[in-house]
């Protein structure tokens, strides 16, 4: 018999009922929220008069709208203000495990601040009104993205109603060349399957490359596992999951730890699992990343040119590059690292860990940034990133450089708050996506890992960051 | 919700590929806190030459023309034809709130981004997978055709073309018994209160760290 994959045996450990068409009712142990998508699920339990099931899977913060800098003047925005004050008075009425509102030590993104509190455990099943909820994969938790009316769902009965996912397993093996790091592999990864590759696929990865990632890494990893289409994203927590995990305020303690450590070493593919689709990767071949266009599957190597739209034969094909080349403002076979940028956003659920910030803090530590470059926003992930940062001196380095600190939150992201990119303005992000007006309406982002963003601050223009 | 059985619709369509949820309904909007009056801004980008902004009367904003929702002869579409990956990016559910607003009931593509695909149903709207031959053709129809309308049949899942050429469409039994009825899922998931309870008990036992 088959063995079972680490999908499978998460999927099956939560199964409250199964319909004969394979509609199933999942269990949901962790409800991750924030202020955009929870106000109407919200709404509709008072309408119907429900309460939430239960109130301590919740663990909420506001992070889409709140500002980066002066926190005292409170939000400026009044629609902004208003979504905010109504996640803290839903959360006063139905009840939280852990809610963090504005300007709290610890507030942070929801997907930085749920797994630094322990609250996402390897084996759980995780949903968030959030398509990055992804993110949490990395712990070996079956966690995905959901829909406002699921989010209301969820609330009132603790279930989600899903159907099981294919499964893919990516098999990055070797070991990854010097400046290559996890959203490198992300980048390359979505560039090789596409933006619809993994839809229907709940994704696995492993090899060599993987493991080698920290749970940084991992989490920038699964992070993205959206952007290639597929909901969710995994990696089989092993010695390192457990040692980030030790410690942290929600994670079990005492004769529960050693129960749960025991039971998440059983959270792996058996050696005979099947999976419906396998791709392999060769670490060695993958190079530092850079999207040229409007979809994260645009993207090439640093040392690439921007492709030529005549070269294409598929008619689809060759408007969506011509499209994205009009709204990118790049010309055919320019080379990427001639491509000048104007700001520079090191931040997001992707890249805003303590880890990413201690990168970006080496590449510019001792430099200025350049002339043409107008601003450099590093935003922290969370409150304890931002203090364990100037713990560091991170903060000292950027500052010195030229580089804004700020205070945490999504901010340019997806500009909801004031930080964002104007009509024509080139940015080289961390961040995950690159849509037409992702950033600000005619904004022109350019993904990339907070090396190569730190790189392109100094230097004004992209540069490959193994010879910079 | 509101229940849908049978249609015959006005084709709007729209020839991009990977059309994501900000290009739907931009992130301005997100900031509502209540779930109607998206129907105005959807597409805002494409459609209007102005940025958009929560609270803004629409009637007299300046129009990009060659926009499709802005061409007369599509004006009171109710199917959306579009292109592959629709729907893909943010899980917004703003996205099919918006869509609905407009008017649309069905969106026909060779294949959607699946938490878009999901939310469809929860919002009254039927999206349609159909093969890239079947779109190219209905892509071809539509714009050869003035008042172009296609005959969707929810109860024998098929979609008929003027022509009375027809395709079948896949749904699952309970999607399209609750989009038939127009019923609350919360509502059929609490019939099941109590097995959802038994199985809280038995995850508890084994794994009492989950709960708090
Ligand atoms: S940082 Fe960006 S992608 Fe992440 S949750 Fe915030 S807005 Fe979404």
């Amino acid at each position: 018999m088959a063995g079972k994959t680490l999908y499978d045996k998460l999927w099956e450990s939560h199964v409250v009922r199964e319909e004969s068409d394979g509609t199933c009712l999942i269990y949901i142990d962790r409800h991750l929220m924030h202020e955009v998508t929870s106000p109407q699920a919200f709404e509709g339990l008072r309408l119907a008069q429900r309460k939430a099931w239960r109130k301590d899977s919740i663990v909420a913060n506001p992070d889409h709208n709140t500002p980066t800098n002066n926190w005292d003047g409170g939000i400026k925005d009044p629609i902004s203000r208003l979504q905010v004050e109504t996640l803290d008075a839903n959360i006063k009425d139905f009840g939280a495990l852990v809610y963090f509102p504005f300007k709290h030590a610890n507030q942070g993104i929801i997907h930085v601040i749920g797994p630094e509190n322990g609250t996402t455990l390897p084996g759980m099943t995780v949903v968030c009104g959030d398509s990055h909820t992804s993110t949490h994969g990395a712990f070996g938790a079956l966690a995905h993205g959901i829909g406002t009316s699921e989010v209301e769902h969820v609330l009132a009965t603790q279930t989600l109603i899903a159907k099981r996912s294919k499964r893919m397993l990516i098999k990055v093996d070797g070991k990854v060349g010097a400046g290559v790091t996890a959203k490198d592999i992300a980048l390359a990864i979505i560039g090789k399957i596409g933006t619809a590759g993994g839809t229907g696929y709940a994704i696995e990865f492993g090899g060599a490359a993987i493991r080698a990632l920290s749970m940084e890494g991992r989490m920038t990893l699964c992070n993205m596992a959206i952007e290639g289409g597929a909901r969710a994203g995994l990696v089989a927590p092993d010695a390192k999951t457990v040692a980030y995990l030790k410690g942290r305020q929600y994670a079990p303690k005492g004769a529960d730890w050693d129960k749960a450590v025991a039971y998440w070493k059983t959270l792996v593919s058996d050696r005979n699992a099947k999976f419906d689709t396998v791709i392999e990767m060769d670490a060695a071949k993958i190079e530092p990343q850079v999207t040229w266009g409007t979809s994260p599957e645009q993207v090439l190597s640093v040392g690439a040119k921007v492709p030529n739209p005549a070269k294409e034969k598929d008619a689809v094909k060759r408007g969506s590059i011509e499209r994205a080349l009009a709204y990118m403002g790049l010309k055919a076979d320019t080379p990427i690292n001639q491509i000048q940028i104007d700001k520079v956003f090191i931040g997001s659920c992707t890249n805003s860990r303590i880890e990413d910030l201690r990168a970006a803090a080496a590449v510019a530590k001792g430099k200025r940034k350049a002339a043409n470059v107008k601003l450099v926003l590093v935003v922290p992930g969370s409150g304890q990133v931002k203090r364990q940062a100037e713990a560091e001196g991170l903060d000292k380095i950027f500052t010195a450089a030229g580089f804004e600190w700020r205070e945490p939150g999504c901010s340019m992201c997806l500009a909801m708050n004031a930080d964002r990119l104007a009509a024509g303005e080139r940015c080289a992000s961390t961040s995950n996506r690159n849509f037409e007006g992702r950033q600000g309406a005619g904004g022109r982002t350019h993904l990339v890992s907070p090396e190569m963003a730190a790189a392109a601050a100094i230097a004004g223009h992209f540069v490959d960051i193994r010879s910079f | 919700m509101k229940a849908f059985t049978t249609l015959n619709g006005l084709v709007c369509p729209l020839d991009r590929a990977n059309v994501d949820t900000d290009a739907i309904i931009p992130k301005q909007f997100l900031k509502s806190i209540k779930r109607s009056g998206f129907g105005p801004f959807l597409f805002d980008e494409w459609r209007y030459k102005d940025v958009g902004e929560p609270g803004m009367d629409c009637t007299n904003r300046p129009l990009k023309k060659d926009f499709v929702l802005n061409q007369p002869r599509y004006k009171g579409a109710q199917v959306l034809l579009a292109r592959d990956n629709f729907g893909c990016g943010s899980s917004r559910e703003h996205a099919p709130w918006a869509i609905e607003d407009c008017g649309f009931c069905v969106i026909i593509a060779p294949s959607f981004a699946d938490i878009f695909f999901s939310n469809c149903y929860k919002n009254g709207i039927l999206p349609i997978v159909a093969s890239a031959a079947i779109v190219d053709q209905l892509f071809r129809e539509c714009a050869a055709q003035k008042g172009y309308k296609l005959r969707v049949d929810l109860e024998t899942q098929t979609v008929r073309n003027p022509a009375g050429e027809w395709f079948t469409f896949d749904i699952t039994p309970h999607r399209k018994h609750c989009l038939m009825n127009g019923l609350d899922e919360i509502g059929l998931t609490l019939q099941h209160a109590n097995e959802i309870k038994a199985f809280e008990k038995k995850h508890k036992a084994a794994q009492p760290w989950l709960f708090n």
